[in-house]
């Protein structure tokens, strides 16, 4: 315990210090004003919960230290955030100033002409070592011309303990195996993530998934392997649902956030562990509303927020990796529990030796026509 | 003189000298207009907030701003072209469709055009995306062979069937949608293919359970009413405060407490368990289907069958039925013969409040419903925040609209609405 309380004030240290030099090279540059922008108070629209909080705590709170003039107000409406942003932008009466978003839903407001434009290497800090942003962030996190990249997050397995003795849940087959591990499963209810999943359970490559997927048979093919577990799934919609289910034992296996499991298993120590094999990994970041009336404040937050130590910051609170390759070995401990994050992130290599990159141009376009599909298939 | 005759003969007049008829009309007319006045903010307001917005979605639902405003040179050049001709259009069309995707690009409209084909066929989307990249260096002739090679999609021929076909500032293919309808590439209209169709199968749904609902809640709450309304005064108080608590209570709340009570490890199940009525294997799946939301529905919509039921079962004196009973009335033929015919304005009105309300439900069955119990709101509500196809939320909103209207009609041809009663 002292060992870890030692490492643990090493590390703040090392956090201390990393602020004093930013602070240090901005102050020296340029004055208060030039650096927070006017004195405003800024809408900021994310998801609520631990995930609102860790961003309070990374972001907001330091950027209000810094820039006392700056106001940040929290919004939870992301669920709905495209719809309200695209009422707000058709009406001209735009009142947000950053909105958190899913990668797909941040390529549809880029597409409509809801947001800035953006771009990274003159918006956004370089890393420590002088790498250009574009070249700092994991390739193909930009999205599209709009979007800023903060985390990357997985949709993955959680089950219980105490539901099959000894045996683990240890492959997506077993997910699907209801033989071997008997129960019902919570699956999230919409097409993408399940239909890949059930192709990789059915002996499909994972590489080859996206193409199967293009053919009828493909489909068929993926749409009957979810039917064999049909009658013992609950379809789950928000995000708080799964870790629910499975703490109430109303379902043995459910499809979840690993932020979502993570806090469950570890802040709330239910009997619950995590299978991570064919997690579907997608990125959450923020655009800015096309017509904020705050850009300039806007921006000199966002180039404060999304620097190296930051994002890492980040990380502390909840356990989404970072964005950006240069953050990654800056990950410390939990802020409250003094556990090290780094192996419960979908990053970490024993957890990411199979991955699934959530294909965004490719459900852009047939997501319309598979929800419909789906919708059918689930009702009927 | 004279003058003063004639007044004397004629109609009567007000001290100001106008026929008395006339003073007392004006004086009517105005205190009319005073009355109207006094409900001219009400006006107002239902005309701001409610009509308005009913036009706005009416118009939503068969609007087409996108392929006429942002690919303006196509269509203009795709006038000339006929397209049943099986040949693909010649190559003025093709150097217009690189000018729109240049200048789409330039304005950042080009995806908005790609958003709506893509709703009618897949692959769309993309296509705009990225043959609008591509169109940058565009800038010689032949584009047709430039455009062929960014997209092999563009030598297919509904690709440019669907450009001419919504080139238009109407369309009706959101209603087509609606009904598990859709156009064929000539034009002609035909069923979506089985594995697609789903909103006619969710509107009869929702029919049936709203249905069922109100008839659950004129059985459970008939009774209620009627205790409410015969037993003495201050045992009454304290049952309506058992009616009206939850109908206080936040939806969502009383929504999530039956999640806790139904589900298969929660209160109803434990208890079942532990009497021995079903073994531990053997739970019963009260949530997350249709049982879940028939339950908890009823439960919500309960008091406003509750309610006009007991303000006119208050209204029917005892006499009536004691009355009856000593003309030789058994209990039940007193009941059947007096008392129930006096209840009808009440069950109507219930009934309409209820079916009504429940037709249009939406948090409920999104939280209990699972995937049997869920209805045709939890659809438009899914349009309009997560895939934002207004125009077809906008197209199943305006026929859930226009059902509520037909058996509205349908209700006061057969009941009669002025036999209602609120209380």
């Amino acid at each position: 315990m002292k060992d870890l309380l030692k490492k643990g004030t090493a590390l703040s240290a090392v956090v201390a210090g990393c602020v004093l030099a930013f602070s240090a090279t901005t102050t020296t540059t340029a004055s208060a004003d030039e650096a927070c922008g006017a004195d405003v108070t800024m809408t900021y629209v994310s998801w609520g919960g631990a995930y609102s909080a860790s961003q309070q705590k990374a972001y907001h709170d330091p950027w209000m230290a810094k820039c006392p003039g700056i106001k940040i107000v929290n919004d939870d409406s992301a669920s709905e955030g495209l719809a309200k942003l695209r009422a707000q932008v058709e009406a001209g009466n735009v009142t947000w100033d950053l909105v958190d978003m899913e990668a797909a839903q941040a390529v549809t407001a880029c597409e409509e002409g809801l947001a800035e434009e953006i771009d990274p290497d003159t918006h956004l800090a370089p890393a420590p070592d002088g790498t250009p942003a574009s070249k700092d962030f994991f390739d193909g996190f930009f999205v599209s011309e709009c979007y800023i990249p903060q985390i990357v997050y997985s949709t993955t397995f959680g089950y219980r303990t105490d539901a099959f003795g000894d045996k683990k849940l240890s492959s997506i087959a077993d997910v699907f195996d209801l033989e071997a591990f008997p129960g019902k499963r919570a699956l999230e209810k919409r097409p993408d993530g399940n239909l890949e999943w059930a192709l990789i359970a059915d002996g499909v490559p994972a590489s080859d998934v996206y193409d199967v997927l293009e053919t009828e048979e493909g489909v068929a093919r993926a749409f009957n392997k979810l039917a064999t577990i049909k009658d013992q799934v609950i379809w789950w919609t928000k995000g708080a649902q799964p870790p629910q289910l499975l703490a109430d034992g109303e379902v043995v296996i459910a499809s979840a956030y690993n932020g979502r499991l993570f806090s469950a298993i570890v802040e709330k120590n239910q009997p619950i562990a995590m299978m991570w094999q064919w997690q579907v990994f997608a990125i959450d970041g923020w655009v800015i509303p096309k017509g904020t009336k705050n850009k300039d404040q806007v921006l000199k937050y966002l180039r404060f927020a999304t620097d190296t130590q930051r994002l890492a910051d980040q990380a502390k609170y909840i356990s989404y990796g970072p964005a950006r390759k240069s953050s990654a070995p800056l990950v410390g401990k939990h802020a409250d529990l003094g556990i090290d994050m780094g192996p419960h992130m979908p990053t970490a290599p024993e957890n990411a030796k199979e991955t699934l990159l959530y294909n965004t141009d490719w459900w852009a376009d047939n997501r319309e026509s598979f929800d419909e599909r789906f919708n059918a298939w689930l009702a009927k | 003189m004279t003058d003063g005759t004639v007044a004397n003969e004629g109609p009567l007049v007000t001290s100001d000298g106008r026929p008395l008829k006339q003073s007392l009309q004006a004086a009517l007319k105005q205190k009319r207009r005073q009355a109207f006045m006094l409900t001219v903010p009400l006006l107002a307001f239902i005309f701001i907030f409610f009509i308005v917005p009913i036009i706005a979605m009416l118009w939503r639902s068969v609007e087409n701003p996108e392929v006429p405003n942002y690919l303006p040179n196509t269509v203009a050049a795709l006038q000339s072209w006929d397209e049943a001709s099986g040949v693909l259009p010649g190559e003025d069309v093709y150097a217009a469709m690189v000018k729109d995707l240049q200048i789409g690009r330039e304005n950042r409209t080009i995806g908005k055009v790609g958003r709506r084909l893509n709703y009618e066929i897949p692959g769309m989307s993309s296509l705009f995306k990225g043959s609008s990249r591509k169109a940058k260096n565009m800038t010689e002739a032949p584009f047709k062979d430039a455009l062929i090679k960014a997209s092999k999609k563009w030598e297919k021929l509904d690709v440019w069937q669907l450009i001419k076909r919504e080139s238009g500032d109407l369309t009706a293919s959101y209603y087509l949608s609606a009904m598990d309808l859709r156009f064929t590439p000539d034009g002609s209209v035909a069923a979506q293919p089985e594995n697609r169709q789903i909103y006619i199968f969710l509107f009869q749904r929702t029919l049936i359970m709203s249905v069922v609902i109100t008839g659950l809640c004129i059985l459970l709450g008939f009774p209620i009413a009627y205790l409410l309304a015969t037993i003495p005064m201050r045992y009454a108080g304290l049952l309506m405060i058992l009616v009206l608590l939850p109908f206080w209570t936040s939806l969502l709340v009383r929504t999530t407490a039956w999640i806790a009570l139904l589900q298969s490890q929660g209160v109803i199940n434990d208890l079942l368990v532990a009497i021995g009525v079903v073994s531990d294997d053997g739970r019963l799946q009260l949530i997350h289907n249709k049982t879940g939301t028939f339950i908890a529905m009823t439960h919500i919509l309960l008091p406003f069958m509750i309610l006009p039921l007991y303000s006119v079962m208050k209204t029917i004196p005892p006499s009536y039925m004691r009355a009856a009973r000593s003309m030789g009335a058994t209990q039940w033929w007193a009941f059947y013969k007096v008392y129930f015919p006096l209840t009808l304005s009440g069950i109507g009105a219930g009934t309409i409040l209820v079916f009504i309300l429940s037709i249009g439900f939406y948090i409920t069955p999104a939280l209990v419903g699972g995937t049997s119990g869920t209805l045709i709101s939890n659809f438009i509500a899914n349009h309009v925040s997560v895939t934002l196809n207004w125009g077809l939320a906008a197209a199943l909103g305006t026929m859930l609209l226009a059902l509520v209207l037909v058996l509205y009609l349908i209700y006061d041809k057969i009941v009669g609405v002025d036999n209602m009663k609120m209380g």
